[in-house]
């Protein structure tokens, strides 16, 4: 008997300590199969955030290091400048990366610092409680938004694709989902791609990838995806907002 | 000995960093240390090394606690207010035992303050330079050459008891040029860092560095690890300079900058036959107790001489005890005391020995 | 013929393996209770598996090996 599918090498054997349903756990096994499919496990150092997935050190076998709320970009720069061939990635939630790390993101990005940075949105708060993230969208419902997003006081979500693909220092913006089986295979080309392109040395690579948080949207694990079709996808629409190779191309 | 040349306090500094092995340096332009900035732009593409100018502070304590993590020797500076910024990465520095040179050359506050030479953030260095328990060594020096000969030994400190160092010079210092011998050879070998997360290389086990320890237990455990660590540095680190000490009857107890300035003052209160004399801390954290407690018993009193409202004074109180009355001067927002100013707040106290 | 083997005790009965399953083979054991609480998921039918993977890869807890030929 063959196995045609087991959990990847550069994935640890432990349980994830995430509520059933959440795609976090779908996430870490693509880059984790991306990293095994390039072998470069023994030179890739990955970053975890502050939020749900601030445990993420223990679930990947590559060397981690875990950073401050937003700084992960930051750190990730002091790592990749002192080897270029590290292979350095940064995992982060929607709050760590466009709210208090909004400065570290653009600055990082803007200097083409040669990165993968694996970006989780969920339009919510998940570690805290189900707070109003920065991409939550408006009239969203969440705990310091209990009459929804009123975007005359609270503002507008951030766009992070579109508000990236801006810099000449980008090398890959591409928003994908795992929703269903399709997007999941989509998504894993799109997190392989932005490891070669680092490993190419093109520059900051940056996959979107638009998740659900079934627990503090109050939704099952299946109605959350479909909540994230319905109201997510039209807001972030999918698509390659840059690839320095291959151009845009949008769904 | 080395040729010697004559340089500015924040370039000698710089280069003696790139002499002890450091090629990663991240900062932001801030006054009065700028100098250290362009200098090491100007130098570390010529040595191979990384110079980056980060968004903000905060980025740059990040970007070295990366680099630190990857295992190189690695430095940032930066003054008062910026200090503050880096205080975040300075804790999580702290708190998952990295080494790396942090330089502050001091300015005034609160706030932007002022851009003049001060020594108002030795509480900040030395009591908490972000939340959490944990200590930072400190050095102080007083001296062009004393910066450059503190640097390689902050660097050799922080990768031995893996935590983060802080060189607290001032605006003065930072600023003023003296003739200096720089190291004549550079270091060439730096140590081994088992714990760096620069790769397994399918070898090893993988490394984490990290500071989250969410179970209470384990976490008071590290803590306790790691203040034993603390205390043998409290046992076998304290440095001071002990001037004029053995027959004084009044020690003046002042670091940096204003130790120049009082060195001067027992000078021409010598010349008048005041017996006083100084300890001046080169290590602000450990502080330097047993100095005081070795000459606790001879004086009968002591003077804290600061460029701040009165600081570093608490140290010397909690190391005198008690015992002996101690008297404090400082002048602040960016002013530096002259010695004549000290030397009258010697005979103040002198007159009433 | 194919087959998957599901980690009991790492599912947390989330339900997406069985949306993923084109043949709807896998269902919750209503009767079963892991240690983390949860039902977990089970495949109905081994004879009518095709090792399609789809429940794997929508498996956010990686609790789903698949074998085959």
């Amino acid at each position: 008997m063959a196995t045609l599918f087991s959990k990847p090498h550069a994935m640890a054997d432990v349980p994830l300590h995430y509520c059933p349903g959440c795609t976090h756990g779908i996430v870490h096994r693509l880059i984790a199969e991306a990293i095994d499919d390039l072998g470069i496990e023994g030179r890739t150092i990955g970053i975890a955030p502050v939020g749900c997935s601030v445990f993420a050190y223990d679930y990947f076998n590559c060397d981690m290091v875990e950073a401050a709320h937003g700084r992960a970009p930051a750190v990730a720069t002091g790592i990749k400048r002192v080897d270029p061939d590290h292979v350095v990635f940064t995992y982060q939630g929607d709050g760590d990366l466009a709210a208090i790390g909004t400065a570290e993101t653009v600055h990082a990005a803007t200097r083409g610092e040669n990165i993968t940075v694996i970006f989780i949105n969920n339009a919510i708060y998940g570690m805290t409680g189900g707070q109003m993230a920065p991409t939550s969208l408006p009239g969203q419902v969440t705990q310091t938004t209990p009459y929804g997003r009123d975007v005359k006081t609270a503002g507008y979500p951030i766009r992070v694709c579109e508000m990236l693909s801006t810099l000449d220092g980008v090398a890959l913006a591409q928003r994908v989902t795992v929703d269903c089986v399709k997007n999941v295979r989509t998504a894993k080309k799109a997190i392989k791609k932005a490891f070669e392109y680092q490993i190419e040395g093109l520059g900051y690579s940056i996959v979107e990838v638009v998740s659900s948080c079934p627990t503090n949207w109050g939704l099952s694990p299946k109605d959350a995806l479909e909540w994230l079709r319905q109201n997510m996808l039209p807001y972030y629409p999918l698509g390659v907002y840059k690839d320095v190779k291959e151009g845009e191309s949008r769904e | 000995m080395s040729e010697r040349v004559l340089m500015k306090g924040n370039e000698a500094l710089a280069e003696a960093a790139i002499s002890a092995g450091c090629r990663h340096f991240f900062g932001y332009p801030i006054t009065p240390q700028t100098e250290v900035a362009a200098y090491m732009a100007k130098r570390m593409p010529k040595v191979g090394g990384t110079y980056l100018q980060a968004e903000s502070e905060v980025s740059a304590i990040n970007m070295v606690l990366g680099a630190s993590s990857a295992g190189a020797r690695v430095m940032t500076s930066s003054s008062s207010p910026g200090i503050s910024l880096k205080s975040e990465g300075i804790s999580y520095l702290a708190g998952s035992d990295l080494p790396a040179l942090i330089i502050n050359v001091q300015r005034a506050g609160p706030g932007l303050g002022g851009i003049q030479p001060s020594q108002a953030d030795y509480w900040q260095a030395t009591r908490s330079t972000g939340h959490g328990d944990f200590h930072i060594l400190v050095l102080a020096p007083s001296t062009v050459q004393e910066m450059v000969d503190l640097v390689a030994d902050a660097f050799d400190l922080g990768d031995k008891y893996r935590m983060p160092v802080m060189i607290l010079s001032d605006g003065m210092l930072g600023q003023m040029m003296e003739p200096v011998s720089l190291p004549e050879k550079a270091v060439e070998s730096l140590p081994e860092k088992p714990w760096a997360t620069n790769g397994h290389k399918n070898q090893r086990k993988h490394n984490v560095i990290n500071s989250l320890y969410i179970n209470p237990p384990e976490l008071e455990t590290l803590l306790h690890e790691r203040y034993k660590k603390y205390d043998h540095i409290n046992k076998t680190e304290q440095r001071a300079e002990e001037y004029l000490t053995d027959d004084a009857d009044l020690i003046i107890v002042a670091y940096g900058a204003s130790s120049r300035v009082s060195r001067s003052a027992i000078d021409m209160a010598r010349a008048e036959g005041i017996k006083v004399g100084m300890i001046r801390p080169i290590t602000l954290w450990p502080y330097p107790v047993d100095y005081i407690e070795k000459n606790v018993n001879h004086v009968n009193s002591f003077l804290c001489v600061e460029m701040s409202m009165g600081q570093m004074v608490d140290d010397v109180r909690l190391a005198v005890n008690g015992r002996k009355p101690v008297s404090f001067f400082g002048r602040t927002g960016g002013i530096i005391p002259t010695p004549i100013e000290v030397l009258n707040e010697i005979k103040k106290i002198a007159g009433g020995i | 013929m194919p087959t998957i083997i599901v980690s009991e005790n790492i599912c947390k009965g989330c339900e997406l393996c069985i949306d993923a399953c084109p043949r709807g083979l896998i269902i919750l054991a209503k009767d079963k209770i892991n240690s983390k609480g949860y039902h977990p998921a089970y495949l109905t039918d081994p004879s009518q598996c095709t090792g399609c993977r789809s429940c794997a890869m929508m498996c956010p807890d990686v609790a789903i090996t698949v074998e085959g030929d």
